[in-house]
């Protein structure tokens, strides 16, 4: 074809442009989800070479992935929540809600047994369900925006909680589920609690990346018109993903019971925040139709190393606060400046914006 | 290219509809033939868009009927049309701009893994990679990237993707509406020899259009709508740019012809 017109103009229907062709190494390093490893990887070795016989031990380690496995079970759901261009506030609450729920049903079946322990485990799992899908269907049918739906489950959620145990902790849990799930091992000194949490990110990996339910809801999330009109059930993809969210909430709920012997109804407060922040900081986009689950589990362990890292090299922890914040800033920029390079149909990269000063070179 | 005595593969007798105190569509008929290029104009308001929707599935009609290979059909919803084969290309194009060339093409209509894989969800990337390859291709649309998302591709190229896609799955009839409006000459071009294309395998073109060349060089019927009714069903060999004009505008009137 003519190589006279400027090269944006060729790109015509019927011309060929093998220039334009991108290598899929190119492509993976371009990701967020790989840029974002690579400053995790970068915090790991100053901390490893800061405090070499404290922080770059397994044990250290153990604990950070410990302490990180609760929040990646929400990640997930919030992760394909967030691919929606949703947001789910109510996860905290709903965790709550469950672990409350079950204790109460267990306590009152009484025993120590695995066979209470079950009950209790689904029964968890179903509470969590309920609250997804009474906030997919007032998203999705009543056309209530998710912040608002999410921000009335959150308080309703906390709020039943405390009524159903008068605003006590409950403590009494089945002494299976604390010696196994809370903080039994597998294979030496793997937390069982972390392989359970590695399950749920794989199968949701899996889900998103190579199934249908994955891809419609990439699609939901990228042009819900589009979606809609090759025949896409919109409505009902929305509340399918809400439940999930919610579903795993409840299981964040049981782990969460299990871990800690104790309902700990004041102590997620914080947990929607940390959760949307790790899927944000992974490259998923609040605008939708982006998003992967290697990112979010990425995102999730910049501010558990950041914390671990600080306590132990002395550093005030609340610098933790103040370090994810200015990641979280970031990683939205960074989104921000991709899809505005995408809107305008050019690839030139951050670097060079940043050299060139925001003008095209 | 005239086949005036077959049957019309997509057929619309006395539509009408109101949209408060509009009327949209008045009394409209309307015929595709097979093989056929027909273009549907008329100024803005003339109710172009609204038959297209009625046509397709997307809205429902207060009066009239639908005909489809001479038999009325109820088409209550878009996969009413999708299932009889006939498909349409909206001006915004509605492909969803994070997902890339093959995901747009086969969305909503995944080739599944055979089996347990298969009713778990799993899809046969592989084939349906190559199948959107071929079809690009048949259309003499060499999409630059299968894995690139459509949003960071050019107008043109979209443009091709959405065409490819309909006339992909259209085993019927293709509506197109307005599917030069944003391109630049070559792409416009290109989209009007790939009408030519689809139209010579047989199947019904419908061509809403502003650019009267355009019309008048690709098709071989042309209807035209004023204020919610059908004033002209001519031969596009029969006519020029100014009586297209006059009609559109109310200037000129010419019997319903068949």
């Amino acid at each position: 074809m003519s190589t006279t017109t400027p090269p944006t103009e060729t790109v015509a229907i019927g011309t060929f442009d093998d220039n334009q062709r991108v290598n899929p190494v190119r492509r993976i390093l371009r990701t967020q989800a790989f840029q974002i490893l690579l400053v995790l990887l970068a915090i790991i070795i100053v901390f490893s070479i800061i405090a070499p016989e404290s922080f770059a031990q397994w044990t250290n380690f153990r604990l950070i992935i410990q302490n990180a496995s609760i929040l990646a079970v929400l990640a997930v759901g919030m992760t394909y929540v967030i691919i929606t261009a949703g947001i789910d506030l109510s996860v905290g609450s709903v965790l709550v809600f469950s672990g409350v729920v079950s204790a109460l049903v267990m306590r009152a079946l009484g025993g120590e047994g695995w066979g209470v322990a079950t009950i209790g485990i689904v029964v968890a799992v179903l509470s969590g369900i309920c609250w997804g899908l009474l906030n997919g269907f007032l998203i999705a049918k009543a056309k209530i925006p998710p912040l608002i739906v999410t921000l009335g489950s959150l308080g309703m959620a906390l709020g039943l909680a405390q009524i159903l145990t008068g605003g006590v902790d409950i403590r009494d849990v089945p002494t299976v589920l604390t010696v196994s799930i809370g903080y039994g091992n597998v294979f030496g000194s793997v937390p069982i609690i972390s392989v359970i949490a590695l399950v749920v990110v794989v199968i949701g990996a899996i889900v998103l990346h190579y199934t249908r339910f994955g891809l419609y809801t990439l699609a939901v999330g990228s042009s819900e018109i589009a979606a809609r009109r090759v025949g896409v059930k919109v409505d009902a993809q929305l509340i399918k993903i809400y439940t999930i969210s919610g579903a795993l909430a409840g299981l964040g709920g049981i782990l969460s019971l299990s871990q800690f012997s104790t309902t700990a109804i004041a102590g997620q407060s914080q947990t929607n925040l940390n959760v949307i922040a790790a899927v944000v900081i992974g490259g998923t986009s609040l605008f939708g139709g982006v998003g992967t689950i290697m990112g979010t589990v990425v995102g999730l362990f910049i501010p558990a190393v950041l914390q671990n890292g600080f306590v132990i090299t002395g550093v005030q922890p609340f610098w933790q606060q103040v370090a994810v914040g200015a990641v979280l800033i970031a990683a939205v920029y960074v989104d921000q400046v991709r899809r505005s390079a995408a809107m305008r149909g050019n690839t030139q990269s951050l670097w060079r914006k940043f050299v060139s000063g925001g003008r095209r070179g | 290219m005239s086949t005036t005595t077959a049957t019309p593969v997509l057929q619309a007798r006395g539509l009408s509809r109101q949209f408060g105190s509009v009327r949209a569509l008045n009394n409209v008929d309307f015929e595709v033939y097979p093989g056929e290029v027909t273009a549907l104009i008329g100024d803005n308001g003339a109710g172009k868009s609204t038959l297209v929707k009625a046509l397709s599935g997307n809205l429902a009609v207060d009066e009239g009927e639908i005909l489809f290979d001479g038999k009325p059909i109820d088409m209550s919803n878009p996969q009413v049309a999708s299932s009889l084969g006939i498909e349409t290309v909206y001006q915004d194009l509605a492909l969803a701009p994070h997902l890339d060339p093959v995901q747009n093409m086969y969305l909503g209509r995944e080739i599944r893994r055979p089996g347990l894989a298969g009713a778990l969800g799993f899809m046969k990337t592989k084939d349906m990679a190559k199948a959107s390859r071929a079809a690009f291709d048949e259309l003499g649309a060499t999409v630059r990237s299968l894995t690139s998302p459509v949003g960071e591709m050019s107008g043109g190229q979209r443009q091709a993707i959405a065409i490819a896609r309909a006339v992909h799955w259209a085993s019927r009839v293709v509506f197109l509406d307005e599917p030069t409006a944003a391109l630049g000459v070559r792409q416009t071009k290109n989209v009007l020899e790939t009408i030519r294309r689809v139209r010579d395998k047989g199947i019904a073109v419908v061509f809403i259009s502003h650019s009267m060349p355009h019309v008048i060089d690709v098709s071989d019927r042309i209807q035209v709508l004023r204020l919610g009714t059908r004033v002209a069903n001519i031969n596009a060999k029969d006519t020029s740019m100014e009586e297209l004009v006059g009609l559109m505008t109310g200037a000129v009137t010419k019997d319903d012809q068949k």
